[in-house]
């Protein structure tokens, strides 16, 4: 059974524009992206996943998204450094829930920026890592030293997808779906190089956030607005779960964003 | 060229960071020099890569520099140069760093200087204010200058081998000898002034009295009239010959031609005391006393005239500069701006002058006597030929290439 943390979106809005999606000015509907959020956690329950919840903070609406909480493996976390100072305050919170049930906090270096979960993917035995939005490439390593295993650094070139969730998910036969043009013509290289079967999301899907979803061995949860993926993932026997997302996708996330894995891997 | 080193740490292979930090480099227009390399063994293991990585700017360096700590390469911090002030006027502090004349830079609060200008066997004074760094002779120095010393901080930048394009300078490279062929180096010569006439050069001929003894002062008059130099190093024996061959026909009472000559060598020294008499060449010229030879043309086609002495000069004829410091001052000054030397035929003279080039300086070095040509390029590597020839028919090829082509012209 995979376990999960989630924060129910009590204080959830867009209070500040840190990415090219948050408008202010449009605002995210509270009521509706309360029952998205429900969607979401009845759809993980009833995929027979434990989900725990972290009591949310007034003044920390990002807190929802609790894949940029950190990244565990095993029974290690590794507590996220944010970029902005608005999401920082998000940090001491995480990292005591964590600790509060035995998990050990591994601190990075305060100066390295590292968003968790969000910018740190396991496809296999490689932590594919993204960076140059938010994460420092610099944090990768610290993580690499931390866990002792091969991380794939890619550049993220398009400000709309800052995080590697919102481009790259993989699955668990060793392929993954993408949105290639998310990456620099290296990072597209060193994924096409480690991993063998890459279906490739279509623009106009990608931005609907498609590729940010959660993988629950042969199900996968996602936004909608994807039918050509979801044909592609159903020919490879994947059970599709498509949620509507529009509330959180006006911050910048969707289903993957909205969750973390405790742990994402056993010992690496 | 401006360089710091960058450390790549971390999954560099695999994620293709080691080519993308080297490709930036490229399309940027600097260099690399990959100095140090480790590639992890096994799939999980690290590796590492030191690269020392150079721009043409300060500026441009800094710019890459900052994309590329972007990829994560991290600047390897250099130490300082360290300094010791000047105990009195003239005199260096022990272990003071002594100069090549290759391009130099020195460390100061984490900034690379270039010091200026590059001049061999010198001490390097830096002045904070400015932010500064100076080569300067004992003469140079006073009480409680910023000299470095030791070795730390300074780094020296040799002049690298063209990649892009021929140059004839790098191509030969090397002395030809008495018995090898000349005429296609001296056409190559006559092109490179050619060029660098055009490119608004400045050309600079080091003349020995064998010019006007052999009877190739013609030839150089020939140059100087088709606008070729323009500033001429000489001592006072070479324009007291150059005036005596002008004035009687003879130098050093011999007559190029006429196998006996009249006059003898009384002739010198009348020739010096007629250039006393008017107060100089110029005012010999003007006074038409003088009316011909290599330092009348000079005068006419407003060529620098940069006369120094020796001990066993006669006179001196007036222009010349007799103090040695202050000569090397004047000769330093005059050579500031200088892109091509001509050396002809002088040992003293040559070794002189060479000894102040700046490393990028295209010397040509003509001599009778191999050792001689050796010594005078042996600080320009890549930017030197000697030939070891008479220079008589060196400088007849080199006036016939160079007024014949401006007739095709």
């Amino acid at each position: 059974m995979r376990e999960l943390l989630l924060c129910p979106p009590n204080y959830y809005g867009i209070e500040y524009e840190i990415n090219p999606w948050m408008s202010r000015a449009r605002g995210a509907e509270a009521a509706l992206a309360q029952k998205q959020w429900e969607q979401l956690h009845a759809t993980l329950l009833k995929l027979d996943c434990k989900v725990h919840l972290i009591a949310p903070q007034p003044g920390l609406p990002d807190m929802v998204f609790t894949a940029n909480a950190g990244l565990t493996v095993g029974r290690t976390f590794i507590p996220s450094n944010f970029r902005h100072k608005e999401r920082a305050g998000e940090q001491p919170f995480f990292a005591d829930w964590m600790e509060k049930r035995s998990y050990k906090v591994s601190w990075l270096p305060e100066n390295l920026y590292f968003e968790g979960e969000g910018d740190a993917l396991f496809g296999g035995d490689v932590l594919f890592c993204g960076y140059k939005f938010r994460s420092d490439i610099q944090s990768h390593r610290a993580v690499a030293d931390m866990l002792g295993c091969l991380v794939i650094s890619v550049e993220l070139v398009d400000p709309r997808f800052y995080h590697l969730d919102t481009c790259f998910c993989p699955l668990p036969d060793g392929g993954a779906f993408w949105f290639p043009l998310a990456f620099d013509e290296y990072g597209q290289r060193a994924i096409r190089e480690h991993v063998p079967d890459l279906i490739d999301v279509l623009p106009d899907e990608a931005m609907h956030f498609s590729c940010n979803a959660v993988v629950i061995e042969r199900d996968i949860v996602l936004p909608e607005g994807a039918p050509q993926l979801v044909t592609k993932l159903q020919d490879r026997r994947y059970r599709c779960h498509e949620l509507p997302m529009s509330e959180f996708i006006k911050a910048g996330g969707a289903c993957k964003c909205l969750t973390m894995f405790m742990p994402q891997r056993e010992l690496v | 060229m401006f360089s710091e080193t960058i450390e790549l740490r971390g999954h560099i292979i695999d994620s293709l960071i080691l080519p993308k930090v080297l490709d930036q480099i490229l399309t940027h227009g600097a260099n690399f020099k990959i100095t140090e390399i480790n590639i992890g063994q096994k799939r999980a293991d690290q590796s590492f890569a030191r690269i020392e990585v150079s721009a043409e700017t300060g500026e441009a360096l800094d710019e890459l520099i900052l994309r590329l700590r972007q990829q994560g390469a991290e600047v390897v911090e250099r130490a300082n140069a360290q300094v010791a002030r000047a105990p009195v006027d003239g005199v260096f502090p022990r272990d003071f760093y002594v100069t090549t004349n290759q391009q130099t830079f020195v460390r100061l609060e984490g900034k690379e200087i270039e010091v200026r200008p590059a001049m061999i066997n010198s001490a390097i004074a830096l002045d904070r204010k400015r932010g500064t760094a100076r080569a300067v002779k004992f003469f140079d120095v006073n009480k409680g200058d910023e000299i470095v010393i030791g070795h730390q901080g300074v780094r020296v930048v040799p002049v690298q081998r063209a990649t892009t394009y021929t140059d004839l300078f790098q191509f030969i490279n090397t002395t030809v000898d008495a018995d090898e062929p000349k005429s296609a180096i001296i056409r190559g010569i006559g092109d490179e002034l050619r060029r660098a006439r055009g490119a608004k050069g400045k050309i600079a001929i080091v003349a020995g009295p064998a010019i006007v003894r052999t009877g190739a002062g013609q030839h150089l008059v020939r140059l100087i009239e088709a606008g070729y130099v323009d500033r001429l190093f000489a001592g006072n024996l070479f324009a007291a010959y150059d005036v005596e061959r002008a004035l009687f026909g003879t130098s050093l009472g011999t007559n190029p031609d006429l196998a006996v000559a009249r006059g003898g060598h009384e002739n010198h020294l009348r020739a010096i005391n007629t250039i006393r008499e008017a107060g100089g060449i110029s005012q010999a010229v003007h006074q038409k006393i003088l009316t011909g030879g290599i330092l009348h043309a000079c005068v006419r086609h407003d060529v620098d005239i940069v006369l120094t002495g020796g001990i066993r000069d006669e006179g001196p004829i007036p222009g010349v500069t007799t103090d040695v410091i202050e000569a090397q001052k004047v000769m330093r000054t005059k050579l500031a701006d200088v892109t091509h030397v001509i050396l002809l035929a002088t040992v003293q003279h040559s070794l002189a002058v060479a000894s102040m080039l700046a490393p990028d300086v295209k010397t040509v070095c003509v001599d009778i006597d191999p050792p001689a040509v050796e010594r005078a390029i042996e600080h320009q590597p890549l930017q030197s030929i000697g030939l070891v020839t008479d220079v008589e028919p060196f400088l007849r090829e080199l006036a016939g290439c160079l007024t014949e082509s401006r007739v095709r012209d």
